[in-house]
C-alpha cells in the first residue's frame, strides 16, 4: 500500500493511494498563493497599476522590465496570474482510476488533472460539492477572463533569471509546471465525469475496495472518506469541523478501526478561535460603519459567508446597522445564496427542521427581501445605480489579485475611515496586500477557519484509535512562528508519518487476508469435524474462480465419463487432476500411552527424552527414535520399512484422521 | 403553649399513631419539631407532658404499631430525644421503660423499618438530643449504642453517616466535660467508661488499613477539636496525635482530605495550639502530604495569629511552589529575588503534577485562588514578595494566552504552554489574583508588564467574556492604585498609556456581537468615568473617542442587562459632564434629546425591569449629588414619580419612594453629601410647612399614600416610613384640622387604593389634606404589621397542627372520590 504526495499544502491536499489494485487519488487541491506574486488584475482602468516601473537589475539590466513591476518595495509578475499544479511527474496520472473529491476547496485543480493527462476514471463528489465546486471555478475563469492580459511572462521562469529575483520570486517552488487558468469548456468537461454520491453511499471499486464518503461538518456536502477492503480501511480525513455551524455535523464513529488515517485539512489558525474571531469581525464592521466609513470584505462566494450573514442577521438590529446596505458582489452570488436554500438534506439539524416548517434554512432569504442584503454579479450594470456609502461589501477574490474586490481596494483604499477584513485564512493578508502600498485604509485580520484544530484532533484520534495516523509534515511540529507551542501538533502515539510534496511512502500496513467465498453447493458437501471445542475443520477440494476481484471456490467438475472421441479427451485435458488425498491428522500423542503401547506390542527397552520441542523416544534394541513434536513426528529406523510402518501405525492409533 | 394548641394536639398524636393515616410531608413534622423544641426550651417538659398526655401514648405507641411511615417514627425518635434532653423528663420516661423501648432492640433498630435512612438518621438524631446529662451515658452503654452509632460512620446515607461521626464526638464531649479552663484533667486511664469506649474505637480506626475507617476518626476528632476547647482536648490529642502521626508518616498519605480540617482545627483550638509537638507534626504534614492537600493546609496556617515563623516560612513555601514551577518552566533561572525557597523535592512533585491537565489546572487554581484570600490579611507573611509574585501571575497569564516562551529545554514549560492555552478557569483565577495585588503595586516595569498582559486579554478577541470581565475588574483596580500626582491631571506611568490605549479597545467591546461583553464594557467605563471624570487628559481622550456615544447607543439594545448598564453608564456620564454630545448630520444613530428625557423614556416605554430599575438609581443619584439635571429639583422628581408611579416593577416603585425620600430630605435642609463638581447648590433649610408644600407640588403624598397599600410589602413599608417622616416632621403638634372636603374625597380614594382599585387622586392634594389624612391614618400601626414577615399567620403552631389534622382527614374524602 503507498501513498503519493502530489501536493505539500496541507489543507489543499492531492495524494494518491495505491490500495489493492486500485490507484486512488484524495482530492486535487489547487495552490492558488502563486498568484500573490502576480500584479492585480484591475476591472477598471487604474492608472496606478499600469504605470508601475519596470523591475531592472542590480547591474541596470532592464530585460525583464516588461515582466517584472516594482510596486512599493516589492517585485510583481505583470502576467495573466497562474497556479501551482500538483505534482504531474510523480505517477503516471492516466493511470488513477477514481478520484474522490472531499470539499468543493479541494476540487480546483480538477479539470488540470481530468483534461490533461489521460485521465479516463470517474470522480466522485457529493452534489452540493460539485454544484457549489462549480460555481467556485466558474467565478475564478470569470474574474480571470474578464480582465484580458495581452502578455503571459515567461521570461523570469528561467532557471537562472528567477536566481537573480528578489524575494518571494526567488523562493517560489516550481514555477516551470505554474499553469494559466482553465478555461469555462475545461471545467465543464471536468465536472462531466464526476458522478454524485450520497453520505454513507457504498461504492464498490472493481469490486477490490469499496469506499464511502461521510459526513465532514465543514462545509455544505463536505465529506471524509472510508477506503475498505474486507480486512483493511483506509480513512481520509480531510476539511472535517466540529463545530456547529451550517453544514450536517462530522460522523465521527465510522471512522473507527482504521488501519490506517490519513490527516489533513486541519485549521490553517490554529491559535485563533472561531468564535472570538466572528466577534472581532462584527465588532470592527461596527466601528467602521458608524464613523461613516465602509467595510470590505474579500471572500469566497461560499462558505463561512453563510454563517456571517447568519450572525449579521441576528446582530444588524442591535447595532443599529439596519440602514446600512450589504452587497454581495460575485458573478455566482445569486446561484450561490440560492443553493444553499435547496441542499436541505445536507444541513445541519436546526436548518433541516426549518424546511419542514416551512422556511428558508438560511436568514440570509429574509435580508435580501427586505432589501438589507443586495447581490450583484459584477461591479458594472445595476450595482453602480444602487451603490450608497457606507456600506458594507462582501466580494472575490481572497487573494486581492483578481474580481471586484480590486476595484474596491483601489476606490476605498485612501481613505482611513474604510476598513478592509480579512476572515479567509487561505492567504496571508500582508502579501495580499503588498500592491495596495501604502495604504490608508484601516486593515482588520480576522480568519475564521472552522477546521479542526489540534485539541480536536487529538480527541478524534483518542476516540476513533487509528493503529497508524498519516498527515502533512507541517503537522508534526509547531508552527515555524510559534515554536515553542508544542500543542500546536499532532501528538498521537505511534507518531504520525509525516509527507511532503513529492514524496512516495510505504504505508505501514501488511494485508494478510483475503475473502473467498464457497457455493452453496460446495459447502453443502463439507462434513467439519470438531478438532477442538469451537473449531471444526473440513477438507474441501474445489475449483477456485476469480473475477473481478472476487474469489469463490465452486464444486470440482464431475470427472467425465472414459473414453470418447478425441474432442471430449481434449476438454477433460482440462479439468484438474484430482487425486485421491491421504487424510489430514489432527491431535497429540500422550507419551506415557504411547510408550504403553509400544511395550504392549513388544518394545522394550523404551527411554523416553524431554526436548525443547516436546519428546524423542529411543526403542534402544531396535536402534530405532521417534520424535514427537508438535506439529510432526518422525520415525527414524535404519532401512527397516516393516518396523517403520508398524510405528507409524501405532502412532497413527492416537491421532484423528479426517 | 395555648389552649387551641393543647385541644388540637391529642387528635394529631392519634392521627400520627395511626399508619392507616396518610402522613403529613417531612417539612409539617420538621415544623412541629421546631415547635415542640421552642416549648421544651421555654420550660418543663416533663410538664408538657403532664399536661399533653397524648405525646407520651404517641410515643408507647409507635414501637408496636406495624406500617408506620418511616417518616413518623424518624419524628417519633426525635421527639423522644428532643423530651428527655431535661434530667428530669429522662427519668420520667425511663420509669416505663418507654426509651429503652423506642431507642433498644425493641424498637426500629432491630426492625424492617431500619433499612430507611430517615429512621436511621431520627434515632442518631434523637439520641443526640437526649445525650445532654450525665444520665445519658449509662443508658447509651446500656443500650449498646455505641457500637450502632460507631457502625453507622459507615451508612450509605451520607446524611446517616455524618450525623453518627458528630453524635460520637458529642459523647465524648459529654462524657469528658469538665471545666471550660484549668489543668488538662484526669489522666487517660482514669477517664470514663464511656469516653474509653470512644475513644478506643477512634484509636482503632486511625490504626485500621484503609482509608475510609480513618477517615470517620478523623472527622470525628476534627468535630470535637473544633466545637470543644475544654482542658480534656489536651489529653485526647496527646494519647491520639502519636496515631495521627503515623498516618503522616505512610505514602500517600491516606485520608489526606480530612487529615488537613483535623490539623488545622487543632491549630484553632485555643486549648491546643500552644503544644510543641502539633507545630513539628503540621511541619511535617507539609513535607508529606501531595500539593493538593498541602496547599490547603499551608493557607490554614498561614491564617493563624501565632504562626511560628519558621512554619510560617514554610507553609509559604510550600503554597507557592507551584507558582515557582511555573517560574522555572518559562525562565530556567532560579528563584527570582524575595522568593521564599522551597524544598527541592516538592518542587518535583508539583512538576509531575503539572504536567497533566487537569491536575495542573487544578493545582493552579487552588494556588492563586489561596494566595488571593491570603493578600488583604494582616497576618500574611512579610515580607510580602510582591515583585516576585506578579512576575508569576504574569508568566502563568502569558502562558494562558499562548505569549510565553517556556525555557529552552524545559519539558514542563512546553506542558504548561500545551496544557494552559486558552484556559479560561486559569485565567479567571490569575486574573483575580492580578487585580488583588494592586495594592502594594510593584517595581515600575513590573507595572508596566501588568498594563501590557492586561491590554493583551482585553484586546484579545479569544478571551471568553468571564475572563475579559475578571480583566476588566483587574484593570480598574490597578488604574485605581495607580499614584496621581498632586494637582490631579494625569496618572504617572504606566498607566497613562495604558489609559489612551484603552478606550480604541473599550470602543470595540461596546460594539461585541456577545452581550456579556457589552455589559461589563459598560460596567467598566461606569466605573472608569467614576474615578477619572475629574483628569483633563482623560475627559479629552474620552470625549474624543466615539465611546460616550457608543454608551448612547446601547440605550437601544436589545438585551435589557445592557440597556440597564447602558442607563447606569449615561447617567454616570451626564453627571460627570461627559455625555455625548447632539448628534450632527452625519451621525444620525447619536443623541437628538438631552439625557433626561432619553432616560425617562427608558423608565416610562422599556418592557424589562432592569433598564427602569438603573433610571431610577439613576436619578436618585443625581438628586443626591445635585446633578444639573436635578436643579429644577421639583419639576425633575415630578417628572419622575409621574412615571415610576404606575411601574409594574416593585424595585421602581420603591426606589420612587427613595427618591421621595431623598426630594423631602432635601426640602427640609438634610441633604445627603453632595458630589464635589455639584451643578447646583442644596437649597437653604426650609420649615417643614414648606417642604411639605413642596411635597404636595410634585405629588409625593399622592405616590406614598398609593404604595402604602401596595401589594409588595417592601414598597408599603418604604412608604409607611417616608409617610411617617412627613408627618412628623411637617406636623409635629398640629392639632388634627377639621375634615373638609378635600380630606374627605381623599379618604374616599385611600378607601380604594386599600381595596386594590387604581383610581386616579382627586386632585391635587392640599397639604392641609394630606396631614389631616396622615394624622388619621395608625401608621405605627400599619409599620408594625409590615413588619411582620407575610407568613406570619400561616406560621403560627395553631395553624400549623390545624393544616396536618386536615391532611390527616383527607383520607376519608380521597377514598370517597375513588368510588
Amino acid at each position: 500500500m503507498k501513498l503519493y504526495c502530489l501536493s505539500g499544502h496541507p489543507t489543499l491536499p492531492c495524494n494518491v493511494l495505491k490500495f489493492k489494485s486500485t490507484t486512488i487519488m484524495l482530492d486535487c487541491g489547487l495552490d492558488m498563493t502563486s498568484t500573490l506574486n502576480f500584479l492585480p488584475l484591475p476591472l477598471v482602468q487604474s492608472p496606478r497599476l499600469s504605470n508601475l516601473p519596470g523591475w531592472s537589475l542590480k547591474d541596470g539590466n532592464v530585460f525583464l522590465d516588461k515582466e517584472l513591476k516594482e510596486c512599493s518595495g516589492h517585485v510583481f509578475v505583470d502576467s495573466v496570474p497562474e497556479f501551482c499544479l500538483p505534482e504531474t511527474e510523480l505517477i503516471d496520472l492516466s493511470t488513477v482510476d477514481v478520484i474522490l473529491i472531499s470539499n468543493y476547496h479541494c476540487m480546483m485543480a480538477l479539470p488540470y488533472i481530468t483534461e490533461h493527462t489521460g485521465f479516463t476514471g470517474t470522480v466522485y463528489a457529493t452534489e452540493p460539492t460539485v454544484q457549489i465546486g462549480r460555481l467556485l471555478m466558474e467565478e475564478l475563469v470569470n474574474f480571470i477572463e474578464r480582465v484580458p492580459k495581452a502578455q503571459s511572462a515567461s521570461v523570469w521562469k528561467n532557471k537562472d533569471v528567477q536566481r537573480l529575483l528578489p524575494s518571494p520570486l526567488k523562493d517560489a517552488v516550481e514555477v516551470s509546471t505554474w499553469r494559466r487558468c482553465y478555461s469555462l469548456q475545461e471545467v465543464n468537461s471536468a465536472l462531466s465525469k464526476i458522478q454524485l454520491v450520497g453520505y454513507s453511499q457504498k461504492i464498490e471499486l472493481f469490486g477490490a475496495v469499496q469506499v464511502t464518503p461521510l459526513s465532514s461538518g465543514y462545509a455544505l456536502g463536505s465529506s471524509n472518506w472510508i477506503i475498505q477492503s474486507h480486512y483493511e480501511k483506509v480513512s481520509y480525513v480531510s476539511g472535517s469541523s466540529l463545530l456547529t455551524t451550517h453544514p450536517q455535523p462530522m460522523d465521527q464513529a465510522s471512522l473507527k478501526n482504521s488501519d490506517v488515517l490519513v490527516l489533513t485539512g486541519l485549521t490553517q489558525i490554529p491559535t485563533a478561535n472561531p468564535d472570538g474571531m466572528v466577534g472581532e469581525f462584527f465588532s470592527s464592521l461596527a466601528l467602521t460603519v458608524r464613523n461613516g466609513g465602509n467595510v470590505l470584505v474579500p471572500c469566497y462566494p461560499s462558505g463561512v459567508i453563510y454563517d456571517l450573514l447568519e450572525c449579521l442577521y441576528q446582530y444588524i438590529d442591535s447595532a443599529g446597522l439596519s440602514s446600512i446596505p450589504f452587497y454581495f458582489i460575485s458573478p455566482v452570488a445569486n446561484s450561490s445564496l440560492e443553493f444553499s436554500q435547496i441542499f436541505a438534506e445536507w444541513l445541519c439539524h436546526n436548518k433541516q427542521a426549518k424546511v419542514y416548517l416551512p422556511e428558508p434554512p438560511f436568514p440570509h432569504a429574509e435580508l435580501i427581501q427586505t432589501n438589507k442584503l443586495k447581490h450583484y454579479p459584477s461591479i458594472h450594470g445595476d450595482f453602480s445605480n444602487d451603490f450608497r456609502q457606507p456600506c458594507v461589501v462582501f466580494t472575490g477574490h481572497p487573494s486581492l489579485r483578481f474580481g471586484d474586490v480590486v476595484h474596491f481596494m483601489e476606490l476605498w483604499g485612501k481613505s482611513s475611515l474604510n476598513t478592509v477584513i480579512f476572515t479567509e485564512p487561505d492567504f496571508s493578508y500582508l502579501e495580499a496586500l503588498a500592491p495596495y502600498q501604502p495604504l490608508a485604509m484601516k486593515c482588520i485580520y480576522c480568519p475564521i477557519d472552522t477546521r479542526l484544530n489540534f485539541i480536536q484532533v487529538s480527541k478524534l484520534l483518542k476516540e476513533v484509535q487509528p493503529l497508524h495516523v498519516v498527515c502533512p509534515e507541517q503537522y508534526t511540529q509547531p508552527p515555524p512562528a510559534q515554536a515553542h507551542r508544542m500543542d500546536l501538533m499532532i501528538d498521537c502515539q505511534p507518531p504520525p508519518m509525516s509527507y511532503r510534496r513529492a514524496e512516495v511512502l510505504a504505508l505501514p500496513f501488511k494485508r494478510r487476508y483475503e475473502k473467498i467465498e464457497i457455493m452453496p453447493e460446495l459447502a453443502d458437501s463439507l462434513v467439519p469435524m470438531e478438532i477442538k471445542p469451537g473449531i471444526s475443520l473440513a477438507t474441501v477440494s474445489a475449483v477456485l474462480h476469480t473475477k473481478d476481484n472476487k474469489h469463490v471456490l465452486q464444486p470440482p467438475p464431475r470427472p467425465a465419463p472414459p473414453a470418447g472421441g478425441k474432442k471430449r479427451k481434449r476438454v477433460n485435458d482440462d479439468i484438474p487432476d484430482c487425486k485421491v488425498l491421504k487424510p489430514l491428522l489432527s491431535g497429540s500423542i500422550p507419551v506415557e500411552q504411547f510408550v504403553q503401547t509400544l511395550e504392549k506390542h513388544g518394545f522394550s527397552d523404551i527411554k523416553v527424552e524431554d526436548t525443547s520441542k516436546g519428546h524423542i523416544v529411543l526403542l534402544q534394541e531396535a536402534e530405532t527414535l521417534i520424535q514427537i513434536e508438535e506439529d510432526s513426528t518422525h520415525i527414524i529406523c535404519d532401512n527397516d520399512e516393516m518396523l517403520r510402518v508398524r510405528l507409524r501405525d501405532l502412532v497413527l492409533k492416537f491421532l484423528q484422521k479426517f | 403553649m395555648d389552649p387551641e394548641c393543647s385541644r388540637l394536639l391529642p387528635a394529631l398524636c392519634a392521627a400520627l399513631a395511626d399508619p392507616g393515616q396518610p402522613v403529613a410531608d417531612d417539612t409539617c413534622l420538621e415544623k412541629l419539631l421546631d415547635w415542640f423544641k421552642s416549648v421544651t426550651e421555654a420550660g418543663s417538659s416533663l410538664q408538657l407532658l403532664r399536661d399533653s398526655p397524648c405525646l407520651v401514648e404517641l410515643l408507647l405507641q409507635v414501637p408496636q404499631a406495624p406500617g408506620l411511615s418511616p417518616r413518623v417514627l424518624a419524628f417519633a425518635l426525635r421527639l423522644a430525644g428532643l423530651l428527655a434532653a431535661q434530667e428530669a423528663c429522662f427519668q420520667f420516661l425511663q420509669q416505663g421503660e418507654l426509651l429503652s423501648g423506642l431507642f433498644g432492640e425493641a424498637g426500629p433498630l432491630g426492625g424492617a423499618a431500619w433499612m430507611a435512612p430517615t429512621v436511621r438518621s431520627g434515632w442518631i438524631q434523637g439520641l443526640r438530643s437526649l445525650a445532654q446529662h450525665p444520665r445519658a451515658l449509662p443508658f447509651l452503654a446500656e443500650l449498646g449504642a455505641l457500637d450502632t452509632v460507631v457502625a453507622l460512620q459507615g451508612d450509605s446515607s451520607l446524611f446517616v453517616a455524618s450525623a453518627a461521626g458528630q453524635l460520637l464526638a458529642h459523647i465524648l464531649g459529654l462524657a469528658l466535660g469538665g471545666p471550660a479552663e484549668g489543668p488538662p484533667g484526669p489522666p487517660a486511664c482514669d477517664w470514663p467508661a464511656s469516653a474509653q469506649a470512644v475513644v478506643g474505637h477512634l484509636e482503632e480506626a486511625l490504626s485500621a488499613a484503609t482509608a475510609p475507617r480513618a477517615t470517620q476518626a478523623l472527622h470525628v476528632l476534627t468535630t470535637t477539636f473544633g466545637h470543644c476547647h475544654r482542658p480534656w482536648t489536651q489529653g485526647l490529642w496527646a494519647r491520639l496525635s502519636p496515631l495521627v502521626a503515623r498516618l503522616l508518616e505512610k505514602d500517600p498519605v491516606p485520608a489526606a482530605h480530612p487529615l488537613v480540617d483535623l490539623l488545622l482545627s487543632v491549630a484553632r483550638s485555643p486549648a491546643l495550639s500552644s503544644d510543641r509537638g502539633w507545630w513539628e507534626m503540621a511541619a511535617r504534614a507539609l513535607g508529606s502530604l501531595r500539593p493538593a492537600h498541602a496547599g490547603p493546609l499551608a493557607l490554614g496556617l498561614l491564617t493563624l495569629q501565632d504562626c511560628p515563623q519558621a512554619l510560617s516560612a514554610q507553609a509559604f513555601a510550600v503554597l507557592l511552589q507551584p507558582l515557582a514551577c511555573v517560574l522555572k518552566a518559562a525562565a530556567q533561572a532560579p528563584a527570582p529575588p524575595g522568593w521564599p525557597a522551597g524544598p527541592e523535592g516538592d518542587a518535583a512533585a508539583v512538576a509531575t503534577l503539572l504536567s497533566s491537565r487537569s491536575a495542573c489546572v487544578g493545582l493552579l487554581c487552588q494556588t492563586l485562588a489561596h494566595l488571593e484570600l491570603l493578600q488583604p490579611l494582616p497576618q500574611r507573611p512579610a515580607p510580602w514578595p510582591q515583585a516576585p509574585l506578579l512576575g508569576a501571575v504574569l508568566t502563568v497569564l502569558r502562558f494562558c494566552n499562548g505569549s510565553a516562551v517556556p525555557a529552552p529545554g524545559s519539558d514542563l514549560g512546553g506542558h504548561l504552554c500545551a496544557v494552559l492555552a486558552g484556559c479560561a478557569r486559569v485565567q479567571r483565577a490569575a486574573l483575580g489574583l492580578l487585580g488583588a495585588l494592586y495594592e502594594d503595586a510593584g517595581p515600575p516595569e513590573l507595572v508596566t508588564q501588568v498594563f501590557a498582559v492586561l491590554l493583551d486579554y482585553l484586546r484579545s478577541p479569544d478571551s471568553s467574556p468571564t475572563v475579559l470581565k475578571k480583566a476588566f475588574q483587574a484593570a480598574l483596580q490597578w488604574l485605581l492604585s495607580a499614584p496621581t500626582p498632586p494637582g490631579g491631571c494625569a496618572p504617572d506611568p504606566p498607566a497613562q498609556p495604558f489609559l489612551g490605549e484603552l478606550l480604541p479597545v473599550l470602543q470595540r467591546r461596546l460594539c461585541s456581537p456577545c452581550w456579556e461583553v457589552r455589559d461589563s464594557s459598560l460596567e467598566f467605563l461606569t466605573q472608569l468615568a467614576g474615578h477619572w471624570a475629574g483628569q483633563a487628559g482623560f475627559r479629552h481622550a474620552l470625549l474624543a473617542s466615539e465611546v460616550p456615544e457608543l454608551a448612547w447607543q446601547l440605550l437601544q439594545d436589545p438585551e435589557s442587562y445592557v440597556r440597564a448598564s447602558a442607563v447606569t453608564a449615561v447617567g454616570q456620564l451626564a453627571s460627570r459632564g461627559l455625555h455625548a454630545t447632539p448628534a450632527g448630520p452625519e451621525c444620525p444613530g447619536g443623541p437628538q434629546k438631552g439625557v433626561l428625557p432619553e432616560l425617562l423614556g427608558v423608565l416610562a416605554a422599556d418592557p424589562e425591569g432592569f433598564p427602569r430599575r438603573a433610571a431610577m438609581q439613576v436619578f436618585a443619584r443625581w438628586l443626591r449629588d445635585g446633578h444639573a439635571e436635578a436643579a429644577d429639583a421639583e419639576r425633575f422628581v415630578a417628572r419622575v414619580l409621574q412615571a415610576a408611579g404606575r411601574d409594574l416593577d416593585w424595585e421602581v416603585r420603591a426606589q420612587g419612594l427613595e427618591l421621595g425620600r431623598a426630594f423631602l430630605e432635601r426640602a427640609l435642609g438634610r441633604p445627603g453629601p453632595p458630589c464635589p463638581d455639584a451643578a447646583a447648590a442644596p437649597e437653604p433649610a426650609a420649615p417643614a410647612a414648606q417642604a411639605l408644600r413642596a411635597a404636595c407640588r410634585v405629588g409625593l403624598p399622592e405616590f406614598a399614600l398609593r404604595a402604602l397599600f401596595d401589594c409588595d410589602r417592601p414598597v408599603a413599608r418604604a412608604a409607611c416610613a417616608l409617610l411617617l417622616l412627613l408627618r412628623d416632621q411637617a406636623a409635629p403638634g398640629l392639632s388634627l384640622p377639621e375634615a373638609g372636603p378635600a380630606v374627605a374625597a381623599l379618604e374616599a380614594a385611600l378607601q380604594r387604593w386599600r381595596a386594590g382599585e387604581q383610581a386616579q387622586p382627586p386632585g391635587p392634594l392640599e397639604p392641609e389634606a394630606v396631614l389631616a389624612v396622615l394624622r388619621s391614618l395608625d401608621l405605627e400601626g400599619l409599620r408594625g404589621a409590615l413588619a411582620e414577615s407575610s407568613d406570619h399567620v400561616e406560621r403560627n403552631p395553631q395553624s400549623l397542627l390545624q393544616d396536618m389534622l386536615a391532611t390527616a382527614g383527607l383520607r376519608g374524602d380521597n377514598e370517597a372520590d375513588c368510588y
